[in-house]
C-alpha cells in the first residue's frame, strides 16, 4: 500500500485548513487516539497527525511486509522545509525508533516465498501480545465512548499456563474450568475453589465476611501462603490469573510486589470477565483483524466528532515563542505551520538536548526537560509464524510462563498469545504467536523469549543446521515449526504532562489497563474540567439495523459485538 | 431462571398490571364463549392464540386448541403440516413468555406426537432454550421425548449432558439425564459401555471433580449417590432371611401351642387357627412368589398354598411374602419330627420390580417337632393382663436358640464378584476422608457415613472385616448438630444403624432379650425383645427379627413402623411413649394377624390436626381400600364419624384382646366406646377389664 514516500513530495500536499486548533496530537497509538476521541467528544478542535501511512503507531497491525520494513528501516524524518514566519523559534524533533535490537529470521526459502506471496493476508500486531479482558477498562471505555460499534471480537478459546516438565496446562480460572481441569488433584481443586469463594465473598457487598485490613496490605504471595495454598496453585493465581510480571518469591529481583488488595482486584476482573459475553468461553477477547483495530476505532470516533486526520504527514519541528519559550505550534513536513493550545506527542519523538545553547533561559530549560525521558526498563517482544497450533484443536489461546518455569534464573513471567486465521489476521492454516517479557537488557530479554519459544516450538536453526534425529516418541507432541520469527526490544517510557505532553510506550502487560489509566490521567491533567467521555445524551449516531440473523444456529463462530 | 430475586412492584406498575388483568379477563370471557359454542373459526383461533401468548398457564385454552386442531384435521382439505407448524409456533411464543408452563410443553408434545415432520427444528429450538436456561427440567423432559422420537442415539445425548455439565456442573437435570441415559446404556451393554465396572469408575472420577471443586453444591452429590447405589446394588432379587430359618427346628406343643426356637407362641395365636407361618424376606420387592417358584416339600403340606405379599397397597410385589401351613385339620403324631424343605427360585418367575430374575436358587429346610402338652393351658385367654414393667422381665443368660437364626443366615446369599465393589467403596472412602480433612462439610460427612455403611454391608457378606458402625454413629451424631434442619433424617439413619448393630450378632442381641413374667408373677417362658429407650426414630433390621413374638419399643421417638408388618409372629407390641401422630402411621399393624396385645399409650394420637403421613398411607378417600362403610356407619352411629376413619381402618381388621391407648389426645369417652364396638375381641382397654 505504502511505497516509501519521496520526502519532497510533502510540499505538494494541500494545506490544512484551519490552522488553529485546541489540540494537536502526533501519532495514532492507542493513548493518542483515545485522547483525540475524548477531546473531540467534549467539543475541542483536534488535529490528529501521523507520519506513518497507517493508523495505530506502536499499536498498529501490519502486513508482514510492512511490519518487516517498519522494524528494519530507520526513520528519516524529512529535513525542515523552508517557510513559516520567524516569530517563533523552531525546535527540530528527533525520532527515535521505538524498536531496537531487531532480529528477523526465516525458516527456509520455501516458507519465505510462501510468506512473501501471502504477506497481505497478515495483520501482525506491533504491540503484541495483547488481548482484552471481557470486563476490563478497555472494554468499558469502548462501550462508553461508542468506539465499540466499529469493532468485533472473538473469545480466546483457552488460557494455558506452562509448567516445567509438564508443558501446557489449562488455567483453572473459573468454577467450570476447575471442574474440567485434568491436571489438578481433587484436593487442589477444592483448595483453589475455596480461595475463589473467599475472594468472591470479600467482594460481595452483601456478605459480612471480609479479608482483614491487615491481610489486604501484605504481599499477595504472603496471603496465599497464609491460606496454605500449595506452590502450584500459588503460581497459577499470581502469574496466570493476576498476571504479575516479577517473581514474587524472590525479593531481590522483584521490582513489583503485588499487594493482596491489588491481587484481589486482578482476580475480580478476571472472574467477572469469564462468561461476561456468552460467545466468549474464557476471560479474554481479541479483535477481529487484530489489535490495530482498537486505536482505529477511537480515531473513527474522534473523526465523527470533528477531529481532522492527516496521515503520512511528519512534523519536523515544534514552534516555541522566542521570549516566553511557550509552545505555539508545529511545522509540518509540508512546510505549513499549524497552531494549537496543547500538544500530545508520540513518545518516540524527542527534542535533542541542546548543549550548544549556552543561554540559560526559560526556553532552554523547557527543552531540556522535554528531552529527558523517564525510562522504566524494557519489554522484549517476539513474533513467530507457524503452520500448526501449539495445542491441537485450539486456534486462539494465551500462555503464561511463570518465573522459574523455564530455567531457575528466570525472574519474570513471559506472556504469549497464539492467534489463528479465524480472527482474520493470517492466512488459513497459519498461526501467529506473540511473546513478551520485561527485562533489564536486550540479551536477557531475547534469551527469555527464545527459551519460551523453544519450549513449545521448533525455531529456525541459525547455523550448521544438523538435522536433529527425529526420535520423537508417539506420545510426545510434535512441536510446530516456526517459519518466520522476529525479536525486538522496546523501552518503557511513561507518559508525561508538561507544556508538551507525551503518551506512554506500550507496556509489558497483556491488557491495556495501565495504559488507559495513564491516558485518562493525562486527559484529566490537560482538561481538568472536562469529563472523560461524557455519557451521550442524544442518539446522534443511530445504531445500524441488525443485519439479518444468519440461520447458523450454533452461533459459535459469530463474533462478539459489545452492546452498551 | 435461577437466583434472581423478585422485585416488588412499583405503584405505577401495579396500575398497569391491573389494566392488563382487565384486558385479560375480557379476552378470557370471549374465549370461553367460543369454547362453549365450539367455534373454531379463524378469528376464534386467533383469539385463543392471543390469550395463550399473554397467559400460557390457561390450560383450558390449550385443550380448546387441541379440539380445534382435531376439528380442522377432520376437514379433508386441510393441510396437517401447516396446522401443526402453526401450533408449534404458538407454543414457542408461549414458552418465550413462560418457559415453565406445563400446559405449553404438554401441548407441544401432543402436536409432535400427532405428526412430526419438523422434528429437526425441534432439536434446534431446544438447544436454543437450553442455552438460555440449562437447568429447566421441562426442557430436559421434552428433550428426552424428542430424542426418543428422532431415535437420537443415547451416546449423543450423553455427550450433550457432558457438554452442559462442563459449562456449569450445578445442574441436577443434566446429571439426572446422565444417570437415565447411562442406566440404559449399561443395561444393554452398548459398545463402549461395558464392563459396567469400567464405566462406573470413570463416572466416579467425573463427579469427583464436581464434588471436590465445590462441595457445597449438591447436584454432584446426588449423582454420586446414584453411582454408589449402582456400585453396591444387587440387581437380582435375593432371599435375605426367613422364618423358620434354615436348619432350625420348631416345636409344637400338644395341639394348641407352638414352640419354635425355644419360643412358645404367645396367646396361642397360631394354635387357635392351627397355622404355621412361613416368612420369606427378600432384599427388594419381588413378584411371582407362588407354589411353582417356591416349592415346599413336607408331609405337613396338605393342599396348595397361597403366598401373600406383605404390602400396604394391595400390590402384587412385596419385599416380604408369607404363607400359612394349615395344621388345624391334621392329625399330628406326638413326638414325631416332620421335615419341611423349601426350594426357592429353582424355576423362573420371581422378578424384581425392574424385571431382574431371582439370583441364586436357594433352599431352606427345617423341622417341626410335636410334643405332648405339659404346660398350663392357654394364657392370655382372659383374667391376666400383659404388663410391661421392668419387674416383669428377667435377663436371659443362655438363649441357644438364637444361634440358629444367625448361623443359618449366611446360607441365603452367596457373594458374587463383590471384590470390585468393595475396592471401589474403599477407594471412595479414602477420597472422602481426604476431602473432610481439607474441608468440613455436612454432605461430605453424610457421604462418608453412607459409604462406610455400604462397606459394612458388603463385608458382612464377605469376611470378618472390622465394622465401622461406631464411626458411622458418630458421624450421624455430628451431623445432627451441624445441620439441625435435617436432624430428623440423620436420626432415622442413626436408628437404622443402631438397630443393625444390635441385631447383627447373637451376642449383640442377647442383652436385649428378656423372659417375661405375667401379671401373676410367674415366668411364662416367653421371650421379649426389649428395644426401649434407644432414641429410635425408625424401625429397621426387621429381617433379623422375624422370630420375635413380644416386642417392646417403648420410650423411643418412633413416628412410623414401616416394615414391621414382616414380623408375622408378633403378638404383643409395646409402642408407648413414642411420637406416633396418627393411626395411619400405625398402618403396618393391620397386616399382623396374630397381634393380640397392643400398647400405644402416651403418643401423639389426635394431637395433630393435619396428618402428614397420610399421603403415604391409605385413607378412605384415596380409593385404594375396600372401606366397609356399612359397618363403619352402624358402629359410629351419631358420633362425629370422620375423625374415626383412620382408627376404624386400623382396628377394624385386628383382633386385639388388650389395648392401651391412654395418654393420647384422641382417647376420650366417645372414642373408647367406639373402640369397644370396633374390637369385639377386646378384654382390656387401657387398664380396665371390660365386662
Amino acid at each position: 500500500m505504502t511505497e516509501p514516500q519521496d520526502p519532497f513530495s510533502f510540499s505538494s500536499y494541500p494545506p490544512i485548513d484551519p490552522i488553529n486548533f485546541d489540540l494537536i496530537v502526533i501519532g495514532t497509538a492507542l493513548s493518542e487516539s483515545v485522547i483525540a476521541a475524548a477531546a473531540s467528544a467534549v467539543g475541542k478542535t483536534v488535529l490528529h497527525l501521523d507520519p506513518n501511512s497507517f493508523y495505530g503507531s506502536h499499536f498498529a497491525s501490519l502486513s508482514l511486509h510492512d511490519l518487516t520494513s517498519y522494524l528494519t528501516s530507520p526513520h528519516h524524518p524529512p529535513r525542515a522545509a523552508s517557510g513559516g514566519d520567524s516569530d517563533y523559534f523552531g525546535v527540530d524533533l528527533v525520532h527515535q525508533h521505538p524498536c531496537s535490537d531487531v532480529e528477523i529470521a526465516f525458516c527456509d526459502d520455501e516458507s519465505e516465498s510462501f510468506l512473501r506471496e501471502n504477506s497481505r493476508k497478515f495483520n501482525i500486531d506491533l504491540g503484541g501480545p495483547r488481548a482484552l479482558f471481557s470486563a476490563d477498562k478497555a472494554i468499558n471505555l469502548l462501550m462508553k465512548s461508542g468506539a465499540s460499534q466499529y469493532m468485533e471480537f472473538k473469545g480466546i478459546d483457552e488460557s494455558f499456563v506452562y509448567e516445567a516438565n509438564e508443558g501446557l496446562a489449562n488455567v483453572p480460572d473459573s468454577r467450570g474450568a476447575i471442574f474440567r481441569d485434568k491436571k489438578l488433584s481433587l484436593k487442589e481443586k477444592n483448595q483453589l475453589m475455596r480461595f475463589f469463594k473467599l475472594v468472591l465473598k470479600h467482594l460481595d457487598d452483601t456478605q459480612e465476611e471480609k479479608i482483614s485490613e491487615e491481610d489486604l496490605e501484605i504481599p499477595f504471595v504472603s496471603f496465599l501462603e497464609k491460606m496454605k495454598l500449595p506452590p502450584k496453585i500459588k503460581s497459577i493465581l499470581l502469574y496466570a490469573i493476576a498476571m504479575v510480571d516479577y517473581d514474587q518469591d524472590n525479593n531481590e529481583v522483584c521490582k513489583d510486589l503485588l499487594k493482596t488488595k491489588d491481587g484481589i482486584d486482578c482476580l475480580a476482573q478476571y472472574s467477572s470477565s469469564v462468561g461476561r459475553f456468552p460467545n466468549a468461553p474464557g476471560a479474554l477477547l481479541y479483535p477481529i483483524y487484530g489489535e490495530g483495530e482498537l486505536p482505529q476505532a477511537f480515531c473513527r470516533r474522534a473523526a465523527v466528532k470533528g477531529c481532522i486526520y492527516v496521515l503520512r504527514m511528519p512534523v519536523i519541528s515544534l514552534l516555541m515563542e522566542k521570549v516566553t519559550g511557550l509552545y505555539k505550534g508545529v511545522r509540518l513536513a509540508s512546510g505549513q505551520d499549524l497552531y494549537s493550545n496543547q500538544l500530545i506527542l508520540d513518545p518516540s519523538f524527542t527534542v535533542p538536548s541542546l548543549p550548544s545553547l549556552s543561554r540559560r533561559d526559560v526556553l532552554t530549560e523547557r527543552l531540556q526537560m522535554l528531552s529527558q525521558r523517564d525510562i522504566k526498563g524494557m519489554v522484549a517482544r517476539g513474533i513467530c509464524i507457524t503452520k500448526s497450533s501449539i495445542k491441537p484443536d485450539v486456534s486462539n489461546c494465551s500462555v503464561v510462563y511463570p518465573p522459574r518455569s523455564l530455567y531457575p534464573e528466570q525472574v519474570t513471567s513471559i506472556k504469549a498469545l497464539q492467534i489463528g486465521s479465524n480472527l482474520a489476521v493470517c492466512p488459513a492454516g497459519t498461526f501467529i504467536l506473540y511473546f513478551s517479557t520485561l527485562c533489564n537488557d536486550a540479551d536477557e530479554g531475547k534469551k527469555l523469549l527464545k527459551a519460551a519459544m523453544n519450549a513449545l516450538l521448533t525455531l529456525p536453526v541459525s547455523e550448521n543446521s544438523e538435522s536433529i534425529p527425529s526420535v520423537q516418541s508417539d506420545s510426545a507432541d510434535i512441536k510446530p515449526i516456526v517459519i518466520w520469527n522476529a525479536f525486538y526490544i522496546q523501552k518503557l517510557i511513561t507518559s508525561k504532562f508538561e507544556f508538551i505532553s507525551s503518551t506512554p510506550t506500550p507496556d509489558g502487560n497483556l491488557n491495556y489497563n495501565d495504559l488507559l489509566d495513564a491516558t485518562e490521567k493525562l486527559f484529566g491533567q490537560m482538561y481538568p474540567n472536562e469529563e472523560f467521555f461524557p455519557k451521550a445524551t442524544s442518539p446522534e449516531d443511530p445504531k445500524d439495523e441488525d443485519e439479518d440473523e444468519d440461520e447458523d444456529d450454533d452461533g459459535e463462530d459469530s463474533g462478539i459485538t459489545l452492546e452498551s | 431462571m435461577h437466583g434472581r430475586p423478585r422485585k416488588a412492584l412499583k405503584p405505577e406498575d401495579e396500575a398497569a398490571s391491573s389494566a392488563k388483568a382487565e384486558k385479560l379477563r375480557s379476552l378470557q370471557a370471549q374465549f370461553l364463549a367460543n369454547h362453549q359454542n365450539s367455534i373454531y373459526s379463524k378469528e376464534a383461533l386467533d383469539l385463543s392464540a392471543k390469550l395463550l401468548e399473554i397467559n400460557p398457564e390457561c390450560y383450558t385454552a390449550w385443550n380448546y386448541r387441541k379440539l380445534a386442531v382435531q376439528h380442522i384435521l377432520s376437514n379433508s382439505d386441510s393441510d396437517p403440516q401447516s396446522i401443526f407448524s402453526d401450533e408449534l409456533k404458538l407454543v414457542e411464543n408461549a414458552l418465550r413468555k413462560n418457559f415453565k408452563s406445563y400446559g405449553a410443553w404438554h401441548h407441544r408434545k401432543w402436536v409432535l406426537s400427532k405428526g412430526h415432520s419438523s422434528i429437526d427444528k425441534e432439536m434446534r429450538l431446544l438447544n436454543d432454550f437450553q442455552k438460555e436456561d440449562p437447568r429447566n427440567f421441562h426442557a430436559w423432559n421434552h428433550r428426552r421425548f424428542v430424542a426418543g422420537l428422532m431415535e437420537r442415539s443415547e451416546e449423543d445425548e450423553l455427550k450433550y449432558t457432558e457438554k452442559v455439565i462442563g459449562a456449569n456442573f450445578s445442574n441436577y437435570s443434566a446429571w439426572h439425564n446422565r444417570s437415565v441415559l447411562l442406566s440404559n446404556l449399561l443395561k444393554r451393554e452398548a459398545e463402549g459401555y461395558f464392563p459396567k465396572e469400567k464405566v462406573l469408575e470413570e463416572e466416579f472420577q467425573h463427579v469427583h471433580n464436581a464434588i471436590f471443586t465445590d462441595p457445597d453444591d449438591q447436584s454432584g452429590w446426588f449423582y454420586h449417590l446414584w453411582l454408589i447405589d449402582q456400585t453396591v446394588k444387587n440387581e437380582a432379587p435375593l432371599l435375605v432371611s426367613s422364618w423358620p430359618s434354615h436348619g432350625s427346628s420348631i416345636t409344637i406343643i400338644g395341639d394348641n401351642g407352638l414352640r419354635g426356637c425355644g419360643l412358645s407362641l404367645l396367646n396361642g395365636t397360631q394354635s387357635d387357627s392351627g397355622t404355621l407361618p412361613i416368612i420369606l424376606y427378600f432384599n427388594q420387592a419381588v413378584k411371582g412368589i407362588n407354589s411353582s417358584t417356591v416349592a415346599i416339600e413336607s408331609e405337613l403340606l396338605t393342599k396348595e398354598l397361597v403366598w401373600k405379599p406383605l404390602a400396604m397397597n394391595n400390590s402384587s410385589t412385596a419385599q416380604v411374602w408369607v404363607v400359612y401351613l394349615d395344621l388345624g385339620n391334621m392329625e399330628l403324631q406326638q413326638s414325631k419330627t416332620y421335615s419341611v424343605e423349601i426350594n426357592i427360585g429353582h424355576s423362573s418367575g420371581i422378578l424384581s420390580s425392574n424385571g431382574n430374575h431371582y439370583g441364586d436358587p436357594s433352599q431352606i429346610s427345617f423341622e417341626v417337632f410335636v410334643q405332648t402338652a405339659n404346660t398350663e393351658p392357654t394364657e392370655g385367654q382372659g383374667g391376666k393382663r400383659t404388663t410391661w414393667n421392668d419387674t416383669n422381665f428377667q435377663k436371659i443368660d443362655h438363649f441357644q436358640e438364637l444361634d440358629s437364626i444367625f448361623t443359618a443366615d449366611q446360607n441365603h446369599h452367596i457373594p458374587k464378584s463383590l471384590d470390585w465393589c468393595t475396592e471401589e467403596i474403599v477407594k471412595e472412602i479414602t477420597n472422602f476422608r481426604d476431602l473432610l480433612s481439607e474441608y468440613d462439610c455436612k454432605i461430605g460427612k453424610l457421604t462418608l457415613a453412607r459409604l462406610l455403611t455400604a462397606l459394612d454391608m458388603l463385608s458382612s457378606q464377605h469376611d470378618g472385616r472390622k465394622s465401622n458402625t461406631e464411626e458411622v454413629l458418630q458421624l450421624y451424631t455430628d451431623l445432627m448438630k451441624l445441620d439441625p434442619t435435617h436432624s430428623l433424617y440423620y436420626k432415622d439413619e442413626r436408628s437404622l444403624i443402631s438397630l443393625k448393630q444390635i441385631t447383627s450378632t447373637r451376642d449383640s442381641l442377647l442383652p436385649y432379650c428378656h423372659y417375661h413374667k405375667d401379671a401373676t408373677e410367674t415366668f411364662t417362658g416367653h421371650v421379649c425383645l426389649r428395644l426401649q429407650n434407644l432414641s429410635l426414630s425408625r424401625m429397621g433390621s426387621i429381617e433379623n427379627l422375624l422370630w420375635v413374638q413380644m416386642l417392646d419399643l417403648s420410650h423411643n421417638e418412633l413416628q412410623s413402623i414401616e416394615g414391621l408388618e414382616a414380623m408375622q409372629l408378633l403378638s404383643c407390641l409395646n409402642l408407648s411413649h413414642n411420637k406416633f401422630g396418627s393411626f395411619t402411621a400405625l398402618g403396618p399393624l393391620r397386616l399382623l394377624k396374630s397381634l393380640k396385645v397392643l400398647n400405644i399409650s402416651y403418643n401423639e394420637l389426635g394431637s395433630h390436626s393435619i396428618d402428614t403421613t397420610r399421603y403415604l398411607c391409605s385413607s378412605p378417600v384415596a380409593h385404594t381400600e375396600e372401606f366397609a362403610w356399612d359397618r363403619f356407619e352402624t358402629l359410629t352411629g351419631s358420633v362425629n364419624a370422620t375423625n374415626f376413619w383412620e382408627a376404624f381402618l386400623l382396628f377394624g381388621s385386628l383382633a386385639l384382646t388388650e389395648l392401651n391407648i391412654s395418654g393420647n389426645a384422641v382417647a376420650d369417652e366417645n372414642f373408647r366406646s367406639f373402640l369397644v364396638k370396633v374390637l369385639p375381641t377386646l378384654k382390656w382397654l387401657d387398664d380396665e377389664e371390660l365386662s
